[in-house]
């Protein structure tokens, strides 16, 4: 077995009568990009608070990096770095002072910073923009620059909380090629996402939450295998038709689901159902198969519900 | 790390930051004083000298080595507000320095060394103007730069100690409005104490800046007599900051701990 990096029993966190993290369980090993995927209000931040020593424990027992949050706090952070929800940059800063100040922080010498920041600056791709002030600075070049600096320290364990939220698909990529090349470099890596495609591109594995409790756990295919047949069949009707045809669809797949614009059938070959559908005389408009996704299980597991 | 250090590190941060913004600052520390001095001490000084109060020395310097104590107050608690605020709320910087070996009372003690150094620059400018304007002595001026100091610093700690516990910047205009400008107009910074009705009188020794103001009259104006001054010695004023301080010092690292880690 690999060497635990975070370990958590039965950790709870509580805010007066509200249970944010209620009792869960995890190993995250050495070496592995782990997820915490789950709708927003699922405890997810909550839990990377804890695990970061930012927020005590309300009940459990946790351990980061061998040491406890509550009595070493500051041992553990000395060797993570933390990438949170929400840029806090200093705005009138530069690029590099950034980086700087955080560098002090962590107790490097003046020269450990400048050849540090030098390596992160090409990391980030941000070389050219060392000089400048952090403010005018694109979305996507924040959130880079917000990670370099959490590398400052040079981490044994980096913990990024929704680091592509609110950034476009390009800035996205850039991002997650950052992101694959530090675990290609040897880092242990804890995200937390509701974006699925993020989880599938970056996760060896991961846990769903939802309402603080753990509701499936394992790889990404992992769970696809588990929570979502293999394929799914996406039909659209004629106006008025869906209604209709939805009677006629029973038995066709494991699993159907009837939303407003469109119907979703899961199941394990996509040609034999087609082929049974057209047999029941129901002829939709436009037919879509794809491979599911972890975004299916996420349904699966969490519900079409809204969170606000 | 020890503690020191940590403090020490969040003072480097600002003034990295410093650099960048210090011109700004700069001119208010000089424009300040010499507007005050010019339109109280030497305007409204005429008037006062001519009209036979009964006061031992000029109304400039009376006024000059007030608020230098009553400058010290502004500034301090400004620094216990909005940067602070800021960190908290508005840039949310703080929230990056507690992922960081720093904890919440390394940004505190880091503060209050900082707020040490801007009110040092602040009040040295203040005295060199005030003997330009031939208020003060510049060796007793100077010599009143470290008691302005504590008065500021007194009021840095225990204002960030009430801001940490503040939603928002609301109650922020609402402390300098009904705190800070109501101590800047009746603590003795532009007429003694001693011409306060009877009953206003107890109130007005319980308030920090007037011993600030006193403390800072007794070491600026030295031999000065009791038209100036009251009679109380200066441990009781030193004593009566010192106490504010602490408490400062004891209180808002607590709170900012419940406030940044909840």
């Amino acid at each position: 077995m690999r060497e635990s990096i975070v370990q958590a029993r039965g950790l709870t966190k509580k805010f007066g009568d509200f249970v944010a993290v209620d009792a869960i369980d995890f190993d995250i090993v050495k070496g592995e990009a782990f997820g915490f995927l789950g709708p927003n209000g699922a405890g997810k931040t909550s839990t990377m608070k804890m695990i970061t020593t930012v927020s005590p424990i309300t009940e459990g027992k946790l351990t980061v990096l061998g040491l406890d949050p509550t009595t070493q706090g500051r041992s553990i952070r000395q060797r993570i770095g933390v990438v949170p929800q929400e840029d806090n940059l200093d705005l009138e800063l530069t690029v590099a002072e950034n980086l700087y100040v955080y560098g002090r922080y962590h107790d490097m010498s003046r020269a450990d910073i400048r050849r540090r920041t030098t390596e992160l600056l090409e990391f980030a791709q941000l070389t050219d923009r060392a000089k400048s002030t952090v403010e005018p600075l694109s979305g996507g070049m924040k959130r880079r620059l917000t990670i370099a600096r959490a590398l400052i320290n040079d981490p044994e364990l980096v913990i990024l909380d929704e680091p592509t939220t609110g950034l476009d698909p390009q800035a996205r990529h850039v991002l997650w090629d950052r992101l694959y090349r530090l675990k290609q470099q040897g880092a242990t890596l804890i995200i937390t996402t509701h974006y699925m495609d993020e989880a599938e591109q970056l996760c060896d594995r991961l846990v769903v939450m939802d309402k603080g409790v753990i509701a499936a756990e394992g790889s990404p295919r992992e769970l696809i295998a588990e929570y979502a047949p293999r394929e799914v069949v996406e039909l659209r009707f004629e106006d008025g038709q869906q209604d209709q045809a939805v009677l006629k669809l029973d038995g066709l797949a494991h699993r159907s689901e009837v939303l407003a614009d469109r119907v979703l059938l899961y199941t394990d070959d996509a040609e034999a159902t087609q082929h049974h559908m057209s047999e029941r005389g129901i002829h939709p408009e436009q037919v879509l198969v794809r491979r599911s996704t972890l975004e299916d299980v996420f349904l699966r597991l969490t519900g079409r519900r809204l969170i606000d | 790390m020890t503690v020191l250090t940590r403090s020490i590190r969040v003072v480097e941060a600002e003034l990295v930051t410093y650099r960048r913004t210090w011109r700004g600052t700069v001119i208010s520390s000089f424009v300040n004083p010499v507007l005050f001095l010019s339109a109280m001490g030497l305007g409204l000084g005429s008037l006062v000298d001519t009209s036979g109060a009964d006061l031992a020395i000029s109304y400039l310097a009376f006024v000059a080595s007030g608020l230098m104590a009553a400058t010290a107050m502004q500034a301090g608690a400004s620094e216990g507000a909005f940067p602070v605020m800021a960190g908290i709320k508005w840039r949310k910087e703080f929230h990056a320095t507690i992922t960081t070996p720093l904890g919440p009372a390394d940004i505190v003690y880091g503060r209050f060394l900082w707020s040490i150094i801007r009110l040092s620059f602040i009040l040295v400018v203040f005295a060199l103007i005030s003997v330009l304007f031939g208020a003060l002595e510049v060796g007793p001026a100077l010599l009143a730069v470290p008691p302005g100091v504590l008065t500021g610093v007194a009021f840095t700690t225990v204002v960030t100690a009430f801001t940490v516990t503040q939603e928002d910047e609301t109650s922020l205009s609402t402390l300098f409005r009904f705190g800070i400008t109501p101590l800047f107009l009746f603590s003795g910074t532009f007429f003694p104490i001693s011409q306060l009705p009877d009953f206003i009188k107890p109130i007005a020794y319980a308030t920090p800046l007037f011993h600030g103001v006193e403390l800072v009259r007794k070491i600026a104006l030295p031999g000065v007599d009791h038209s100036v001054v009251t009679s109380l010695p200066i441990w009781v004023h030193i004593c009566y900051l010192v106490a504010m301080t602490a408490v400062g010092l004891w209180l808002a690292p607590k709170l900012l701990d419940r406030r940044l880690r909840p």
